[in-house]
């Protein structure tokens, strides 16, 4: 249905994304235009301050969406099937069996009722054909492998009794039991202490990698995206602003807004009296203003900025959506 | 820490000595003679010293439940300790027993939370939560007076005198932060306790916050205490920084020598931990354990189940504070010479 990018095959196609939330006093466009793609074993980070839409576009994807909301226009195609338009059963089997996801609050994601052991074998029987004892086996063996020590003794603990670091561990075992092809990682490490977060990136790296998934990774910390990440998406106000490799996005960010977000970063090491900062805030849902979104704040705003709305093009193989760069508007979204 | 503390050069706005806050947290009554469970004590802050010079900010850093929010309040005297002083400008907090003779400190000693959403009285309007602080301690009489005063502040932090007739949930998460500290300006205090002023912000909004204080330090020689897990804003910010683990201080020096030159093998293994930004797709030093239980800390040197360099003395006895370049480091090993030299500077 849609013609793959040439190149790497990809395996997340998400085109013209418009999620809406109907209220009384209107419609509010949360996300607003998103397109692009994750490869089968690429990491996509996806950056942006809250309220940018992030964490909205992945429950999109899985089809998560907390009602009102929904989505308007736009699909996700997931290994060349259409996963956004799927009857409720049918995107509940494809959630468990090829799309895991990793949320920020552990405690929150696991059954405070249950033995982790017993949620494991759950997810594993509904989704692949073992029997009750070779499930358990499997689980004790997931538990070993995300770094969970005497995992025989573990299996039977209920959440409570493991440490935040190690909650997130299950959970990221959770999501990868049954082998996924994609992984959505929301915040997974922003509940966190920062010696735990380096553990559980490590490990979140290393399973995806042995597991062939493609990730996308959520998340505001651009120290987590620098680490992790092949590719980045920076979202604005709805918006994605820019995307491309992550050493472009960081070491040469075109787009003011990434550019004035990597400065506003305080980075260990580097003496600095002031940081940059951007001006004012994120717009509210309701008043986001005309033309590039973040014009009021862009420090290189002119004329055509507060009147049209500038999409993805190419600039030195990234991708952005600023007037700055703009040779020939009309062509520019041919590509994600 | 002891009391064998080194004093810093210039005399200390703020001097907490052998500062400890213990918190009874054994389970209720009947389980503890159904079960025979015994008491339980949680040492939060277990002996922490140190000095704040005027016009300075020493931030406390370390991981959650290490203490430091702890150290925060007792230095605004939230909490009782349960031992140890603080001294605010040579004045021994506990020798002032009543509100009365606490109240001319409590105006030159104020407070910015991290949850902007939390410590903002909804149902007041942001003029009256500025003004507040200047009704309680009279500073200024009649209201047009008042009035004048809150606009000023809200210009200070850089919102506009308008602002202060709309309601804290008209503002967003940065903006709110701006109030708090408008609001604690408005008793034009000396020092101020900042515990994880940015941490609910976004990282635009922080460095927003960020240049403000330090705008307001320079232009009023405020003096700041700052709480954060983050290292990052730390560097930033601080002129003198303290490591805290599980309610101890394992090491102290300026900022710089800090962070270039880390003696202890926590602050070592922390400064591993941060994720560069420059060096991208590589991994960083991932650090093995966790924090164990304040309830039931290891013995001897807290740390020494994490630690690489720990011996039979370091299980055993808790290491004392010892001089090193531009501070205070506690570690067996250091004082032993096992600390390996680590290879040129910390930093890239």
């Amino acid at each position: 249905m849609d013609p793959a990018p040439e190149g790497n095959r990809p395996l997340l196609v998400v085109r013209d994304l418009r999620i809406e939330f109907p209220t009384r006093r209107g419609t509010l466009v949360a996300v607003d235009g998103v397109s692009f793609h994750i490869d089968e074993g690429e990491v996509l980070g996806v950056v942006g301050e809250s309220g940018a839409g992030k964490s909205l576009t992945g429950a999109a994807i899985i089809g998560l969406l907390e009602p009102p909301g929904r989505i308007a226009v736009g699909s996700v195609t997931l290994a060349g099937r259409r996963i956004d338009d799927l009857p409720y059963e049918e995107m509940r089997r494809i959630r468990g069996s090829q799309i895991g996801m990793v949320f920020q609050d552990p405690l929150t994601s696991l059954n405070p009722l249950y033995t982790v052991g017993r949620q494991l074998t759950e997810t594993l029987r509904t989704h692949l054909d073992l029997s009750e004892q070779a499930a358990r086996a499997r689980a004790v063996e997931l538990l070993g492998e995300v770094g969970i020590p005497s995992p025989q003794v573990r299996v039977d603990q209920y959440p409570h009794e493991f440490s935040g670091g190690m909650r997130q561990r299950v959970v990221i075992a959770l999501a990868l039991c049954v082998n996924p092809r994609l992984i959505i990682a929301d915040e997974p490490t922003t509940a966190l202490d920062v010696s735990i977060q380096a553990q559980i990136i490590t490990l979140l790296k290393r399973l995806c990698r042995e597991h062939g998934a493609a990730v996308m990774l959520i998340t505001h910390d651009m120290g987590v995206i620098a680490e992790t990440a092949d590719r980045v998406a920076v979202m604005y106000a709805g918006r994605i602003a820019e995307v491309g490799r992550v050493d472009q996005i960081i070491k040469r960010a075109r787009h003011p807004y990434t550019d004035g977000l990597m400065g506003s970063i305080p980075k260990v090491g580097t003496d600095a009296e002031r940081l940059t900062q951007i001006e004012g805030s994120m717009p509210r849902l309701t008043e986001i203003p005309a033309g590039c979104a973040f014009h009021p704040r862009c420090p290189k705003v002119f004329e055509r900025c507060t009147q049209e709305r500038p999409e993805l093009a190419s600039v030195d193989g990234a991708q952005v959506a600023c007037w700055l760069y703009a040779g020939a508007p009309a062509q520019a979204i041919d590509r994600v | 820490m002891s009391e064998s503390v080194a004093v810093q050069p210039a005399g200390a706005l703020v001097r907490a000595r052998d500062l400890a806050k213990y918190f009874d947290v054994s389970p209720p009554w009947l389980a503890r003679v159904l079960e025979r469970a015994p008491r339980a004590v949680l040492k939060a802050v277990d002996g922490v010293s140190f000095d704040i010079p005027p016009g300075r900010t020493f931030s406390l850093v370390g991981e959650s439940g290490c203490g430091k929010s702890t150290v925060a309040r007792l230095v605004v005297r939230l909490y009782e300790p349960t031992r140890g002083r603080v001294e605010f400008d040579g004045i021994d907090l506990a020798t002032l027993g009543s509100r009365a003779a606490m109240a001319p400190v409590r105006r030159r000693i104020q407070m910015i939370f991290q949850d902007p959403y939390a410590s903002l009285n909804p149902r007041w309007r942001v003029a009256d939560i500025v003004a507040e602080p200047i009704r309680t301690h009279r500073l200024i009489e009649g209201d047009a007076a008042i009035a004048r005063r809150v606009g000023e502040l809200l210009a200070q932090v850089r919102l506009s005198p308008v602002d202060g007739e709309k309601f804290p949930h008209e503002f967003s998460g940065g903006q709110r932060q701006r109030i708090s500290i408008a609001r604690a300006l408005a008793s034009n205090p000396d020092f101020l306790v900042c515990d994880e002023p940015t941490s609910a912000l976004d990282v635009s909004v922080q460095a927003q916050i960020l240049n403000l204080m330090r705008d307001l330090q320079r232009a009023m020689g405020l003096t700041y205490l700052f709480i954060s897990h983050d290292l990052a804003v730390v560097y930033h910010i601080s002129d003198y920084v303290g490591v805290m683990y599980l309610g101890r201080l394992l090491e102290w020096a300026d900022a710089r020598s800090l962070f270039h030159r880390p003696q202890h093998p926590y602050t070592r293994m922390l400064l591993d931990a941060i994720p560069d930004l420059e060096m991208t797709g590589q991994a960083r030093q991932a650090v093995a354990g966790e924090v164990p239980s304040p309830i039931h800390p290891p013995s001897g040197c807290h740390f020494h189940p994490r630690c690489p360099l720990a011996n039979e003395r370091c299980r055993a006895e808790a290491p004392r504070p010892r001089p090193r370049e531009g501070g205070e480091v506690a570690c067996h090993a250091l004082e032993e010479g096992r600390l390996p030299e680590r290879g040129g500077d910390a930093l890239r």
